[in-house]
């Protein structure tokens, strides 16, 4: 990449204090996101923050750039609609477990599919927070929630290997604990051509009782090239997303070059959708109408 | 006025549709007007086709209520069909493999069997599909069309395979049309062509053709019908017209992609049937949330459910209506024709661009799929685009850009994203001019009170930007038809049927469901002396749309929920036994009960018997009159047996097989 002149994180300040409890994970997430922006030269105008419904949905808000802030489970479907519409937008989608892989997974699965050029930050909390405590699709097996008083019956989903076997070409894991190495994570997501996901673990402080800060710590490392990690190879990549317990890996699972669903689109190559001229030429139309004749 | 409807039955793969387009075409350059509606069947194994081709000198607004030439492609079509054809008319058939029960034909009805076999020879071993083609010639020559203009329909649709398969076939149609020549007189149809060439399109087509040249730049679907043939042609034709297309992996995403592609500043459009709507509710009223341009279509089938997919109804009016919690702006368009739903659709583009909303397009089966010519300047390039107020470069002397500025209008300028300076949020929770929350941990009732306001007031300048509805015909008529969408065309020609009966009818249509002209559609109707509603479904949705918006109540119903469109001669009798004071009665009439057989005949005995003899039968053991089927066998006519069937609940009550 062309040296570029770093923006300062002071130009994504929205202006409006974040409503996320004081310690929530989501702090870090909104922390490195300017940083991952700043660091790219992004000018605010032209990155655009789409989020669904839940407490780390309204991210959006507290981010100076262009924002939309959608309904539960459909930002990502919103998010290729922007991005085909006008795909000079850096496009970057937040938002939670519930969102993303609930209500929402099936557009995750097909965006993944597509490797539409997108990034996806999803505040992993494993727990639906805004509505105050109920098991997600990620919370742990076993554990007793304001929905599960007996224990979650259900396997948590596994966001990597899911992105794996579903054509994701960037996929990566971060924690809110460390917000340089995920501002690293999401910047690497922004400016990798494709979509990418960064799933970071940010703790619900005040309905995860489970996961917490203490517990990620005790555990998390970083998957390190200089150690011999390939992040090319798929199996290692599928290995590492399924360990857990004791040590569960953070870093680039998974990078791959493919062609991106853009690049399939031929009326993409005279630029954005937005911006080219509405009017058919005469001989098209014509060409059209004589179809019918 | 001159006009002939041409009936064309068969199996599925029988080539019928192929068949119907050719005639349609070689009439329609010979500058006749065309109206073609495919049936589909559902009675017989195969999945049955019942194709009707009308054509006049005069435009034809429906496929009528007659039926002159039947050309049946099997035996199954020849016996259903052939007592239809009216007197003056005739029935072409291929005498090698089929036959023709002379006593089931009317009087005056001409039997014209063609040795395929025999005509074909000298083209060598030709495909089964090539009787169809003799038909044609056949009848090329007996309704007095001219042959030279079929084949030059037959050079057009088959020289993409090549100089030898178009020769092929306009020698087999002409071995047809010079059979039909030394064998028979023609029918006596003596057209004056205008040779004025219109274009054949079904209502997708135009809804396609009128998106792009309305400058449509994305296009959105999951397939289903009968919205599907929308995003066969966008598809077909997008590197062409610059226009993404996305088929997606369910409706809200079809929905949620649309409005993304609005958001960013494309012009965006998706398509959907009433099933894919239901899924796309929510996001709709998030498109009235954020005030994004996105046009939907939402093409009626039969429903509730899974419905009649293949069949058309207007019963959708209460789900796109009620379509999204809360209330928001929208607009609701019904399209009343062919042309109209080009017209339609580039209103739609404009409206949502220029009041920052969702308008959906309710079409249904019938306008949608239903091909017919329309003038040749119906499709045009010169349309009106009307992108709203764009905010293109903002600098801040009255501090910052207001995404949601509550002015008068309650339309706030909007900035397309990527716009330097005008940064903003927006958001499907309720905010501040500016896209700020007033959702969670602030709210704000007084701020809530003037967003909801300002957003809801565009309608006020919508409203007047639509044409009021206007009543068709004498003002002082005996009674006014209503109806609403697809029905325009149908009711014209019921009105047109009664008046010469010597009732004096007008008529009453309604294009916009949403936002309504309560005002006028009031006056109108409080000057009607009898009021009747014609609808496509089993509740009245429209009527009660129609009392809601005006307390006005409709003092009759003419209703069609067995998902076959109306015919004239539906609503003229019914107007008849209103104005009679006759009983309307809902029992199945013995060409009902005839249908129930063959039902009954497809599912328990195969298709190698047919119903014959059908005799009422009062009360006898039962606690209603039956319809008493004897089924024979098609071979060999002999009885297999006899079906009863209730003549008002429509239940089988027994089947009696005759003893081997």
């Amino acid at each position: 990449m062309a040296a570029v002149v770093q923006l300062p994180i002071d130009l994504y300040e929205s202006g409006v204090d974040p409503d996320w409890c004081p310690g929530c994970g989501d702090f870090g997430v909104l922390k490195a996101i300017k940083l991952a922006a700043g660091r790219l030269a992004i000018q605010p105008k032209d990155l655009m923050v789409v989020s669904g419904i839940g407490c780390s949905s309204n991210l959006p808000g507290f981010i100076h750039s262009y924002g939309v802030h959608s309904l539960h489970g459909r930002a990502v479907a919103v998010a290729e609609g922007i991005k085909l519409g006008n795909h000079a937008l850096n496009v970057v989608v937040t938002g939670g477990d519930g969102d993303g892989y609930g209500i929402g997974i099936g557009h995750f699965i097909h965006a993944m599919r597509r490797n539409i050029d997108i990034t996806y930050v999803v505040m992993n909390n494993q727990i639906y927070g805004l509505t105050t405590g109920q098991a997600s699709p990620t919370t742990m097996k076993e554990v007793r929630t304001k929905s599960t008083p007996r224990g979650n019956a259900e396997m948590p989903i596994n966001p990597l290997a899911l992105a794996l076997v579903s054509g994701a070409t960037y996929i990566a894991r971060a924690f809110s604990g460390e917000p340089e190495h995920m501002a690293q994570m999401i910047a690497g997501g922004i400016s990798h051509r494709g979509f990418a996901l960064i799933d970071v673990f940010s703790p619900c402080v005040t309905y995860n009782k489970i996961n917490t800060y203490p517990w990620f710590k005790q555990r998390v490392y970083k998957l390190d090239a200089n150690a011999g990690y390939n992040s090319t190879d798929t199996e290692a990549a599928f290995n590492k997303a399924f360990e857990w317990g004791d040590h569960i890996p953070l870093g680039l699972f998974y990078k791959d070059e493919q062609p991106i669903y853009e690049d399939s689109e031929p009326a993409l190559k005279n630029g954005s959708l937005a911006h080219q001229p509405l009017e058919l030429k005469r001989e098209v139309f014509q060409e059209l109408v004589k179809e019918f004749i | 006025m001159r006009e002939i409807t041409i009936g064309i039955g068969g199996a599925a793969g029988d080539g019928l549709d192929k068949s119907g387009d050719t005639l349609a075409k070689t009439a329609a350059r010979l500058g006749l007007y065309v109206y073609a509606y495919n049936s589909y069947q559902s009675v017989i194994r195969g999945g049955h086709i019942w194709l009707r081709v009308r054509l006049g000198e005069e435009k034809v607004q429906s496929h009528g209520d007659r039926l002159n030439v039947l050309i049946a492609l099997n035996q199954d079509s020849v016996e259903r069909h052939a007592p239809e054809v009216a007197p003056g008319g005739a029935v072409l058939y291929n005498s090698d493999k089929l036959k023709l029960d002379g006593s089931l034909l009317k009087d005056n009805v001409l039997s014209v069997p063609l040795p395929v076999g025999s005509l074909t020879k000298p083209s060598g071993k030709v495909q089964p599909v090539m009787q169809n083609t003799v038909a044609l010639g056949a009848l090329v020559f007996l309704a007095g069309l001219d042959f030279d203009t079929a084949a030059n329909v037959l050079n057009d649709t088959f020289t993409h395979k090549g100089q030898a398969v178009v020769e092929q076939n306009v020698k087999i149609a002409r071995a047809g049309y010079d059979y039909a020549h030394d064998n028979f007189v023609p029918l006596g149809y003596e057209w004056s062509f205008s040779r004025i060439r219109r274009p054949f399109v079904t209502g997708n087509e135009a809804f396609a053709l009128g998106a792009v040249v309305a400058g449509c730049r994305f296009y959105s679907a999951y397939p289903m019908t009968p919205a599907s043939s929308i995003l066969h042609w966008m598809a077909s034709h997008a590197e062409k017209c610059g226009v993404v297309v996305k088929q997606c992996e369910d409706e809200l995403a079809v929905v949620n992609l649309a409005i993304g592609a609005g958001h960013a500043g494309a012009r965006a459009m998706c398509g959907t049937s009433g099933g894919g709507f239901a899924l796309m509710t929510e996001a709709i009223g998030q498109a009235g949330m954020i005030e994004t341009p996105v046009v939907i279509i939402e093409v009626q089938r039969g429903g509730p459910s899974t419905g009649v997919p293949t069949k058309t109804e207007q019963a959708d009016l209460n789900q796109v209506f009620g379509a999204s919690q809360g209330d928001y702006p929208r607009c609701i368009i019904a399209p009343t024709s062919t042309t109209d739903c080009f017209d339609s659709v580039v209103e739609a583009f404009n409206l949502a661009e220029k009041y920052q909303l969702p308008v959906t397009i309710i079409s249904d089966l019938l306008v949608s799929e239903h091909p017919e010519t329309v003038e040749p300047d119906a499709l045009h390039q010169d349309v009106p685009i009307d992108r709203g107020q764009l905010v293109t470069s903002f600098n801040e002397p009255n501090g910052p850009y207001k995404r949601y500025a509550f002015t008068r209008s309650g339309i706030s300028p909007r900035a397309l994203p990527g716009t330097e300076g005008t940064l903003y949020v927006s958001a499907t929770d309720d905010h501040d001019e500016g896209g700020i929350l007033i959702s969670d941990v602030f709210t704000s009732p007084a701020v809530r009170r003037k967003v909801q306001e300002k957003r809801m007031r565009k309608l006020d300048a919508l409203l007047a930007e639509l044409t009021p509805p206007i009543l068709q015909g004498p003002a002082d008529a005996d009674v006014t038809l209503i109806g609403w969408g697809s029905t325009q065309g149908v009711i014209e020609e019921a009105v047109a049927q009664l008046a010469q009966s010597g009732i004096n009818a007008n008529h009453l249509q309604f294009k916009y469901v949403y936002p309504f002209h309560s005002a006028e559609a009031s006056a109108i109707l409080r000057g009607c002396k009898k009021t009747i509603c014609v609808e496509g479904n089993y509740s009245g949705q429209f009527a009660r749309h129609l009392r809601a918006e005006t307390g006005f109540t409709v003092d009759e119903h003419i209703r069609k929920y067995d998902c076959e469109p109306f015919e004239p001669h539906h609503i003229v009798e019914q107007v008849k036994a209103i104005l009679e004071g006759r009983s309307r009665s809902n029992d199945l009439t013995v060409d009902e009960a005839r249908e129930m057989a063959y039902h009954y005949i497809r599912t328990r005995l195969g298709d190698k018997a047919r119903p014959a003899a059908i005799a009422r039968h009062e009360p006898n053991g039962a606690d209603e009159a039956t319809w008493n089927i004897e089924i024979v066998s098609r071979e060999t006519l002999e009885k297999r047996g006899e079906l009863s069937i209730g003549v008002e609940t429509g239940t089988t009550y027994w089947w009696h097989p005759v003893s081997a």
